[in-house]
């Protein structure tokens, strides 16, 4: 994107993006990513291998985060 | 910009994280042992009573790591991973914010933490507060965080929409009433919620279990004392225990406020010290100085 022809003006502005821009549709995954990976981060710590387990019933990530499980307030045991 | 934006707030959350793992490991854990001694000792106490009984024994939890390791690493990484998750969301909301309003950076970062803190913690804690070991039947955990997620998905949800109308009032009725009428409409279907949700005693497995040793009819599923239910005597290490007659005693009151009360001081740390930071860091990003060129005044204008 180096010039934008717009109709109606003489002058054509010339605009030059930044390489560290993001295109809006660049920016709606890095939200929607970052939004999931964090959301995932919730669960694992607070909820898998409780009521619900994605990776099977083993008891890892529950004895693992077992302490801030609790201490977080989430329902542990 | 809105990857520096991320990171910035993953960091506040990280810092915040650290902070609370070394306020959990003084103050939490000396507590957490303690529920985790009250549960061994009772737990012996029933597997006495329930083979006297002839009645089935509960197997033991798992012991995959120990207690070091729990107390240490495993606590720091939930701890540090939680605010890590709740920094990024931070940092999302405040993104999608951005240029928005005219709130400056800093007061906009311990907006969104203040509402974290109630929407994910406090407004849930309500209704179900935190647990040392010790305390949660394992047979209700599914139903338990249903409730628990309900409750987290409803306060958030209920306090969105307050802060929206309060937002939308608050040209008609100045701020103070347009506050005061947004708490009202929120606290009226909150405390609906509160009263709707069951208490964690009444829930139908825990009254199925109530001619169980140690699973007296109780509002919560904080441990009763054990007593014999039994309408006759059981003999226990040579000792007699008469029908009704109490074996071990209901969990200690002292350590399970102490462990909400840390719980509580610990999220409000959590929060509080990742959205100082965070809104720091925000203040000194937006204000250096860097060279203007027409893209970045398109992406701020893309952004709205």
């Amino acid at each position: 994107m180096t010039s934008i022809p717009v109709s109606g003006t003489s002058v054509i502005p010339k605009v030059t993006v930044s390489p560290e821009a993001l295109s809006r549709t660049r920016v709606l995954v890095l939200l929607g990513t970052t939004l999931f990976l964090a959301l995932a981060m919730y669960y694992f710590i607070g909820v898998d291998e409780g009521m619900t387990s994605v990776f099977g019933k083993t008891m890892m990530i529950h004895e693992w985060v077992h302490d801030s499980r609790h201490f977080l307030g989430f329902p542990c045991h | 910009m809105e990857l520096r934006v991320i990171l910035r707030g993953a960091l506040s959350g990280l810092i915040a994280g650290v902070l609370a793992f070394v306020f959990a490991k003084i103050f939490a854990e000396p507590v957490i042992n303690k529920a985790i001694a009250y549960e061994s000792g009772r737990d012996a106490i029933l597997d006495k009573l329930n083979k006297a009984a002839g009645r089935p024994v509960a197997p033991d939890g798992p012991e995959i790591f120990s207690r070091h390791v729990q107390s240490t690493v495993g606590l720091a990484s939930g701890l540090i991973g939680f605010g890590v998750a709740m920094g990024a969301i931070v940092a999302v909301v405040y993104l999608v914010l951005h240029g928005r309003t005219t709130i400056r950076p800093r007061v906009m970062a311990i907006c969104l933490a203040a509402f974290g803190f109630l929407g994910v913690f406090l407004l849930p804690f309500v209704k179900y507060p935190a647990n040392p070991p010790a305390i949660g039947h394992s047979f209700t955990i599914t139903t338990r965080g249903h409730l628990y997620l309900a409750m987290v998905g409803a306060s958030i949800v209920l306090l969105a929409l307050a802060v929206y109308l309060g937002y939308r009032l608050h040209r008609r009725f100045g701020v103070f009433y347009a506050s005061l009428m947004a708490a009202v409409a929120f606290l009226i279907p909150y405390c609906v919620l509160i009263g709707v949700l069951p208490s964690l005693g009444d829930l139908s497995a825990n009254v199925a279990h109530r001619g169980q040793f140690g699973y007296a009819r109780a509002a919560t599923e904080t441990p009763q004392p054990i007593t014999n239910v039994l309408s006759t005597p059981l003999v226990i290490n040579g000792k007699t225990i008469a029908p009704g007659q109490l074996v071990y005693p209901g969990f200690d009151a002292d350590v399970l406020w102490k462990f909400r009360w840390y719980s509580l001081l610990n999220q409000l740390l959590i929060w509080g010290a990742s959205s100082l930071i965070f809104g720091a860091l925000l203040e000194r990003f937006f204000r250096t100085p860097r060279t203007p060129s027409p893209g970045q005044a398109d992406r701020a204008a893309a952004f709205g």
